[in-house]
């Protein structure tokens, strides 16, 4: 059983037609990397996958039970799958160790003291543990991001969503995030990523798909798809972000 | 000399100060000391006041504005989510009500819950005597100004906090209560501290109620003072009394609007 499956979906906003026919299936353990140009429809995407957006149109599984289903238990998908955001939304009035422990207790009805255990034990594994009792205004982007992380992962996900996790970064602060990422990878956990970093796409994505326009133009492993592009609209974008000093002015006019 | 920008600059300074100056001194000059401290600043008079006045009036005055404000809290909070509601019906409840009640003097609306209420249903009256009237009558109002401050502090919360607390799989009455409402709170406590001090103030209404020497708050006990001793230094009494609740609230918005301004 995949762990998503999107048939046909379409998403509109008003007369806006962002998502024009998605197809994709995520299999248990892969990282797929969604790569494009702004306006795409990346995000909007992933956010259509735990409901954060309504699909117009088009059916969404995560691990069999169908997210588009009216009648289906929304929080209940939503508890299986981790969401990381582009701006973190760390909870401000809640110390680090509580932002990681609040859904534990809350929804998963977790003793306080087996919230807090798996609390540091996520902490730990994105090397925050001293940082537990810390508000998240007294931490840097990346390690807000890794607390985000960390709440998330001590909810024991099947699937975890990263919507350009480190678009907010300060540059020298990207790695960090990164680091952490590719490491949960390695532990086989299954990862739909919007991101602008090729570097992580091309070394760490089982498949990398390329969005333009509401469609998925094409999609492979990286070395073909940052290799060998087959169409030219992958190629253009590829030429803009990896050598963003190579374009040239005539580039521009058409 | 010639006067040049900077020169001039000063000059003017030193003109406002002298101004300032001369304007204390005249007026200083002009007063007639012994007859303003023998009208309101009578320590034999003053002293007549105590303990009553602390004991019974400034007692007083703080129940019926914690009552008032309690009442008008908690239904200022309904109203509030009553008007972010996605159910059309409570959102005009909710807007025609906050419209209602802020268009109305408050002394209105005190006499209608003191005597329209009671004059309409005389079978039934409202718990708690006047204190039950007070919270009433001064809540009613008060709700519709905390409705209008709450529901812009549950605004004010990102909108990425409600997402990522339903993304952990919280339902969205949970997601209000332990993530949105937390924050929202701590954004509004600066103008809720404001509507306490319009509370207290609003408190000096309640005589109209008719209020007995065990449920007197400190105007009506000044007034009463004042026609009793022919004298006004009760009424500055009372105002210094006013003065012990509001200004230490003051310093409190003072200190949270700085908080609020550094962590931002």
């Amino acid at each position: 059983m995949s762990t998503i499956e999107i048939d046909g979906l379409h998403k509109s906003f008003g007369k806006l037609e962002v998502l024009r026919g998605i197809d994709l299936s995520v299999e248990p353990g892969e990282v797929v990397c969604v790569i494009g140009p702004s306006g795409s429809g990346k995000s909007t995407l992933l956010r259509c996958v735990n409901l954060l957006e309504e699909p117009t149109s088009g059916t969404i599984r995560v691990a069999g039970a169908e997210v588009t289903d009216p009648d289906v238990d929304i929080d209940a998908v939503r508890r299986g799958i981790g969401m990381v955001f582009q701006q973190f939304n760390l909870f401000g009035h809640l110390t680090v160790r509580e932002n990681v422990t609040i859904a534990q207790r809350r929804v998963l009805k977790r003793g306080k003291a087996e919230a807090n255990r798996i609390a540091s034990e996520n902490l730990d594994r994105v090397g925050l543990s001293d940082k537990a009792d810390s508000y998240p205004a007294q931490l840097s982007g990346g390690q807000q991001q890794r607390v985000a992380i960390a709440r998330a992962l001590a909810m024991d996900p099947r699937l975890m969503l990263f919507d350009e996790p480190t678009s907010a970064l300060d540059p020298e602060l990207v790695g960090e995030v990164l680091a952490v990422m590719r490491g949960l990878a390695a532990d086989g956990m299954t990862m739909l990523v919007v991101t602008h970093e090729m570097a992580f796409a091309r070394e760490v994505a089982s498949r990398v798909v390329f969005m333009d326009a509401g469609v998925i133009v094409e999609q492979g492993p990286p070395a073909q798809v940052f290799g060998r592009p087959r169409e030219e609209r992958t190629r253009e974008f590829l030429h803009r972000v990896l050598e963003p000093t190579r374009v040239s002015e005539a580039e521009l006019r058409d | 000399m010639k006067l040049t920008p900077r020169r001039r600059r000063r000059l003017f300074r030193v003109a406002g100060y002298v101004v300032f100056a001369l304007v204390i001194v005249g007026v200083a000059a002009a007063a007639d000391w012994g007859r303003l401290s023998d009208a309101f600043l009578r320590s034999d008079v003053a002293r007549s006041m105590f303990p009553e006045a602390i004991t019974v009036a400034l007692r007083n005055t703080i129940a019926y504005t914690l009552l008032a404000f309690a009442f008008g809290l908690t239904m200022g909070l309904v109203l509030a989510l009553m008007r972010l509601s996605t159910i059309l019906p409570y959102r005009w409840f909710a807007t025609a009500y906050i419209e209602l009640f802020r268009g109305l003097p408050s002394l209105l609306v005190l006499f209608m819950v003191g005597y329209g209420v009671p004059l309409a249903f005389p079978d039934r009256e409202i718990p708690g005597g006047v204190y039950g009237s007070v919270t009433v009558g001064l809540g009613l109002t008060a709700a519709a100004y905390m409705a209008e401050t709450l529901r812009a502090g549950i605004q004010a919360v990102p909108k990425g906090q409600l997402e990522a607390a339903r993304t952990l799989g919280m339902s969205h009455p949970r997601a209000m209560i332990s993530i949105v409402l937390p924050q929202a709170f701590r954004i509004v406590i600066p103008p809720l501290t404001n509507e306490i001090i319009l509370l207290t103030k609003d408190t000096s209404l309640v005589y109209v109620l008719g209020v007995t020497s065990s449920t007197i708050e400190l105007t009506k006990f000044a007034g009463d003072a004042l026609n009793q001793r022919v004298n006004p230094t009760p009424l500055v009494v009372a105002g210094l009394l006013y003065l012990v609740i509001t200004l230490p609230l003051s310093q409190v918005v003072r200190g949270l609007e700085r908080r609020a301004a550094r962590e931002r």
